[in-house]
């Protein structure tokens, strides 16, 4: 087996999702794609409204009942000896990495020592058998669960830290109470011990044990936020999707909460999801960035890529708008207008009545997303390169 | 109580040993023994035309101070000097400066023409029932100025002013068409509608996203430019902070701590609140690597605070002295940079 430097734990194609509204469908996320590697952390920033949360929802199938998945695929991997993992992916789309080499197609069986693909090889469907040791990653697409084999993945697969979480604390049970009702939801363990579990949570995002018996009144802002980042923790997933985790707190509480959590997140080698508007906060927690506007990823790629020199109009001028407390002091440039209603989102690019840089052809035609410069993708019709 | 060393530019604002406690509810009948001390003791001045911005962290007491400075609320004690025109005819001559802590009545009425204020949340400081309109010209018609034609014309004038062009096809809409950089435009333009020297803005850009916030910041900076605005600017950013304001000062539990030109107490802040502070602000630099200054805790309520810096509890170079004496005085380091610390 190739040795492999990274390890992909998700990979997100085509994501489509709306939502159906009495004014019409809401096009919230539109053919968004991307990838992210074990240890890694991710940031995808934008404005309010551009899709960044919707995205998360939809990976995790957490979404209102108005919301239509119209397509896309979202593959989520373990190692090919994972168990359970491999029982789940019987009978759904999956993908294989093999030999540092990629294979789609349906898992059609399984069994301790191999697993049976249809998978199309030299454009014909044939049957192969893969050694289970032989594989390096399985990934089975979260798209074609149901609800009930859905379940099982999240909190222990891939967690949520919510907007606003702390407040969601329930105000009438003991805060370790409450996480230990979450940890026992999802995997048999006793009371004893998910306590002295919940303990080490505690100790681990810089909480007192004592707090475990106290009830969320008895908390500060920053206290809370810390409980349930312990609470997503608590399952240890393979991936956790924090959405502005530290919007509502004083700078030098983010601050540390931030820290703390990049730490967490080295520590653990766990890849992490983090959505922010703020891009000082996504330069200071992220590996790779995205880039989102108007239910569209619009640039993808290393964050010191991406930050030194954007490819994307948008991303640029989002930077250009931004104050710093360091560097020299500078007029910012506001963009014109304003973020486009996602009913009636423009024609072609969906950024290019605003954009400084639009050409005929990005009212007419969507650009596609793809690799300009190594490893940093982007739509757009006149990339800054 | 002079703050500021004397330069040409003329003092717009004093505002001397403002004080406002806040008595903490204990029962329906019985009388408040503690107080929550919003805002203590605070002095400083606002130059015609400057941007002024008052910096802390939530519950520091800024917005307090702001709210005080156009007397939305009455402080406990302390004095607030503006500079008014008495009688609109007269020249910049003509002015005196007025004790506004102390107004009432036609006075307090008058001084509200010089004195206006934008809030944080433009989704809720906007009457959805009325057109924008009538929000611009609500002051007009509470002054008594000009008649309906005179008003529109006015009213028109504003809003293509503060970027709302066509001004038509804004005149008779509802707020809620509007999105939240045209709603904080409405906002900025009622508050300019009578002329006013001086204008409060309480978080004004904090609800709106990046690419509309720049925006209504230029726009702030532009009509202080043309109108020579002096502006309150109270953010909690310190980014923004030093993007719009000539000069800060820094708040801790109702106190201000450090106070000086923009520039100099960012790179080279002296109070080690604000050391903290700036050290734990995000660079948008994946490169840059930055070191920040651990301090013990968190805020806590000014609730009848022991006599003492208000600070010491965290504060990592704290000494005896700090314990025994009262809160330091703001002294002056030079440069018009002022800190009140014992240890500096």
């Amino acid at each position: 087996m190739a040795p492999l430097t990274t390890y992909p734990v998700l990979q997100v194609e085509n994501l489509t999702m709306h939502y159906t509204t009495r004014k019409g469908a809401v096009k919230a996320v539109e053919d968004v794609s991307f990838s992210l590697d074990k240890g890694e952390a991710l940031g995808l920033v934008g404005e309010s409204g551009c899709g960044k949360t919707s995205v998360a929802l939809t990976l995790l199938r957490l979404l209102p009942e108005n919301a239509q998945f119209l397509g896309g695929h979202v593959y989520f991997f373990r190692d090919g000896s994972d168990e359970a993992h491999a029982r789940r992916a019987v009978g759904k789309p999956v993908k294989i990495l093999l030999d540092g080499q990629e294979h789609q197609g349906r898992l059609v069986e399984v069994d301790r020592s191999q697993l049976v693909l249809d998978a199309r090889l030299n454009g014909r469907t044939q049957q192969i058998k893969l050694g289970r040791d032989d594989i390096a990653r399985l990934g089975v697409d979260l798209t074609a669960l149901s609800d009930e084999e859905m379940r099982p993945i999240r909190w222990k697969g891939i967690s949520m830290i919510f907007q606003a979480a702390m407040n969601s604390l329930n105000p009438v049970y003991k805060v370790g109470d409450q996480i230990i009702e979450a940890m026992q939801t999802h995997m048999p363990i006793p009371i004893p011990e998910a306590r002295e579990r919940v303990a080490q949570l505690f100790q681990l995002v810089g909480l007192d044990r004592q707090l475990m018996d106290r009830y969320p009144h008895e908390y500060s802002g920053g206290m809370k936020q810390r409980a349930v980042i312990a609470m997503a923790l608590a399952c240890d997933p393979d991936i956790i999707i924090a959405d502005e985790p530290t919007t509502a707190l004083d700078v030098i509480v983010q601050d540390k909460i931030l820290r703390e959590m990049r730490q967490i997140q080295k520590k653990l080698n766990m890849s992490m999801i983090y959505i922010s508007h703020d891009i000082a906060v996504i330069a200071e927690v992220a590996d790779k960035v995205g880039v989102m506007y108007a239910g569209g990823l619009v640039e993808f790629g290393p964050s010191e890529a991406i930050f030194k020199s954007p490819i994307h109009p948008y991303t640029k001028a989002l930077m250009s708008a931004f104050p710093s407390i360091k560097g020299e002091k500078v007029k910012l440039a506001a963009l014109p207008g304003e973020p486009p209603d996602l009913i009636k989102p423009p024609s072609g690019c969906r950024f290019h009545p605003r954009c400084p840089y639009a050409t005929e052809i990005c009212e007419r035609e969507v650009p596609k997303f793809i690799e300009h410069k190594p490893k940093q993708y982007a739509a757009c019709w006149n990339p800054l390169m | 109580m002079a703050l500021q060393t004397q330069t040409k530019t003329e003092t717009l604002v004093r505002v001397e040993n403002l004080r406002m406690l806040y008595p903490v509810a204990t029962g329906v009948f019985a009388r408040a023994r503690s107080f929550i001390h919003a805002v203590d003791d605070v002095s400083f001045e606002i130059n015609r035309g400057e941007i002024f911005g008052l910096i802390g962290e939530s519950g520091c007491g800024k917005t307090t101070t702001g709210k005080l400075l156009v007397r939305l609320i009455d402080p406990t004690s302390g004095h607030i000097y503006l500079r008014i025109t008495q009688d609109p005819s007269t020249d910049s001559q003509g002015e005196q400066f007025v004790d506004i802590a102390t107004l009432e009545g036609r006075a307090l009425k008058e001084f509200r023409r010089n004195a206006q204020m934008i809030f944080q949340d433009p989704y809720e400081s906007l009457n959805p029932r009325m057109t924008i309109f009538d929000i611009v010209s609500e002051p007009l018609s509470i002054h008594g100025i000009g008649s309906v034609y005179e008003r529109e014309e006015r009213v028109a004038e504003l809003l293509s002013l503060v970027g709302l062009t066509p001004p038509e096809s804004f005149l008779f809409r509802y707020p809620h068409e509007l999105s939240g950089g045209q709603r904080q435009r409405v906002a900025i333009a009622r508050a300019m509608i009578l002329n006013p020297s001086f204008i409060v803005a309480d978080e004004p850009t904090s609800m709106l996203d990046v690419s509309i916030r720049t925006g209504v910041m230029n726009l702030m900076l532009d009509l202080r430019e043309e109108f020579g605005i002096s502006y309150l600017y109270i953010t909690h950013d310190l980014a923004v902070a030093r993007y719009m304001c000539d000069r800060i000062a820094v708040m801790y539990l109702g106190k201000i701590v450090e106070l000086g030109p923009t520039e100099e107490v960012i790179q080279n802040p002296l109070h080690p609140y604000t050391r903290a502070l700036i050290s734990a602000v995000p660079i948008p630099d994946p490169t840059v690597e930055r070191q920040p200054i651990e301090i013990k805790g968190g805020v806590s309520k000014p609730i009848d605070p022991p006599p003492r810096c208000r600070f010491y509890e965290r504060c990592p170079i704290a000494t005896e002295r700090c314990a025994q004496s009262d809160h330091p005085p703001l002294e002056d380091k030079g440069h018009g940079h002022f800190v009140a610390c014992y240890e500096i």
